[in-house]
């Protein structure tokens, strides 16, 4: 019984949520797309800068070693980092090119800052196909 | 900088001594120099010497460049002289001119001079003509001559009059993957120049061009390019045997044209990838080349390094790569005529780490 009130329940805290839900699913348009596809550009551009700025403390910037963002392999991460002894994301990478050619210190994983170079290096190895762990 | 390391570089070196007496002698009669005056150089390149502050220089490629004065001091026998491929400094200032020529002053050979985009876009090449050489020069070694070229001039508007300030200027051809960059050329005035030069060496005599980018086009984004490349190998035609040698793509490439072989050195300071590991746009990377390893960052020397040139060892030119951090290597002209690794040209013989990410 008590069930059935739940669900019963549920449906209606549902329908409710879809009548005040200020537009459908397929609801957005050509503009919307440009407009995201334009914020997602802004970090990425906010990225580029980054990588060719000098973020640690001896004036070495990424780029030095991986001019468009190349010879980094987004595409690898996940995988098991040999030299780090485990499995890491693109992003322990990120900090540790940061602490170590360019000693400075690391980004926090959820910085702006991190996701506008991660954004940057993805794009410039955009159309690679993912390949999780590959060494 | 371990003992063991200068101790290996020593202990290869007689090595190779070893091996080239024991040619046979009809390999030894078609060396590259003339009749019995074989000789040896070593190639040192792109030290990057980066000022950080008044005092403080980058750490990292100071080591490289102390590290490749070292083993060539270490070199038993000693080489006739070193080869410095361009780009000392990192934004062409005074100051990391003169901390690497410090560097360069323990050598115990004398050293002769390209200049690359580094050293140059500051203040136009007036501080290094001062200091260390002229831009570009000739000179005959051993029966064998000799070109240096300044291939990193570019278009007049970009240098005179696209930016604001001289650092400007520097900071924007310091940017390999810069979209507002500019092609490298030799330019015409120096074209006209070598062919005087030329005209008074016969046709058989050995030629070595030295410059700091290559004399043909790999990859124009990264300027691994010289956009007049083609005007320059019209004048190296003539010749039999021809060499060029060059820095600035930081990395073991190599390539025949015709009758010029190509060899690139490594950089001091650090490794620059293979441009076709950018996977946006095409790239001319020379089939031929055997790749060296993508270097592992954990590891501050990988992919860095020098080299040493023998001019008699073999059929043509020897090309020893002291690759720090990894097995060295060695490329010298096949049967055909074409550059070929000594040991992995072969696919079959790569090994993992050649293929590694
Ligand atoms: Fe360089
Ligand atoms: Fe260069």
């Amino acid at each position: 019984m008590l069930k059935i009130v739940c669900s019963v329940a549920a449906v209606v805290v549902a329908a409710i949520a879809l009548v005040i839900s200020p537009a459908r699913a397929d609801e957005f348009t050509k503009e919307d797309l440009k407009k995201w596809d334009a914020a997602f550009q802004t970090v990425a551009k906010e990225g580029e800068k980054l990588f060719h700025s000098a973020l640690g403390k001896n004036s070495v910037s990424c780029d030095m070693c991986h001019p468009h963002a190349s010879n980094n392999h987004p595409e690898t991460y996940p995988k098991f980092q040999k030299q780090l002894g485990k499995v890491v994301g693109l992003r322990e990478m990120i900090n540790w090119c940061i602490q170590n050619p360019l000693e400075g210190v690391p980004l926090a994983l959820d910085d702006p800052r991190m996701y506008a170079l991660e954004a940057y290096i993805y794009w410039e190895r955009r159309g690679v196909k993912l390949a999780p762990g590959k060494h | 900088m371990t003992n063991g390391i200068n101790r290996r570089t020593f202990l290869k070196g007689a090595g190779v001594l070893a091996a080239s007496a024991a040619l046979p002698v009809g390999l030894v009669e078609i060396a590259f120099g003339k009749g019995n005056e074989s000789f040896t150089f070593a190639y040192i390149s792109d030290s990057h010497i980066t000022q950080i502050n008044d005092t403080q220089f980058v750490r990292n490629f100071d080591r490289g460049l102390q590290k490749a004065v070292l083993e060539v001091n270490f070199m038993d026998p000693q080489p006739d002289f070193v080869i410095f491929g361009g780009d000392l400094a990192q934004l062409g200032k005074k100051a990391e001119i003169d901390h690497g020529l410090a560097m360069m002053k323990d050598l115990t050979v004398p050293v002769t001079w390209v200049i690359g985009e580094h050293d140059y876009y500051l203040d136009l090449g007036k501080y290094w003509q001062e200091k260390v050489s002229p831009l570009y020069y000739s000179f005959d070694h051993k029966g064998v001559h000799f070109v240096v070229l300044n291939s990193i001039l570019t278009h007049d508007d970009w240098t005179h009059k696209r930016w604001p300030t001289p650092e400007e200027r520097m900071r924007q051809m310091a940017r390999l993957d810069n979209p507002e960059g500019s092609p490298f050329m030799v330019k015409d005035e120096q074209i006209a120049w070598l062919k005087g030069d030329l005209a008074k060496v016969k046709k058989d005599t050995p030629l070595v061009v030295l410059s700091h980018s290559p004399l043909y086009k790999v990859f124009k984004e990264w300027n691994f390019w010289t956009d007049d490349a083609e005007k320059v190998q019209a004048l190296l035609k003539p010749f039999k045997k021809v060499q060029v040698l060059h820095g600035h793509v930081h990395q073991v490439l190599y390539n025949r044209i015709g009758n010029i072989s190509f060899n690139a050195f490594m950089a001091t300071a650090w490794p620059w990838p293979y441009p076709v590991s950018y996977s946006q746009l095409k790239n001319k990377v020379p089939d031929m080349t055997v790749f060296m390893n993508r270097a592992d960052p954990f590891k501050e020397r990988d992919g860095t390094g020098w080299g040493k040139i023998d001019l008699a060892a073999g059929p043509k030119v020897v090309h020893h790569y002291e690759l720090w951090e990894n097995s060295p290597r060695t490329v010298e002209n096949n049967p055909k005529g074409n550059p070929a690794d000594t040991k992995y040209q072969d696919p079959k013989m790569r090994i993992p780490s050649q293929e590694h990410y």
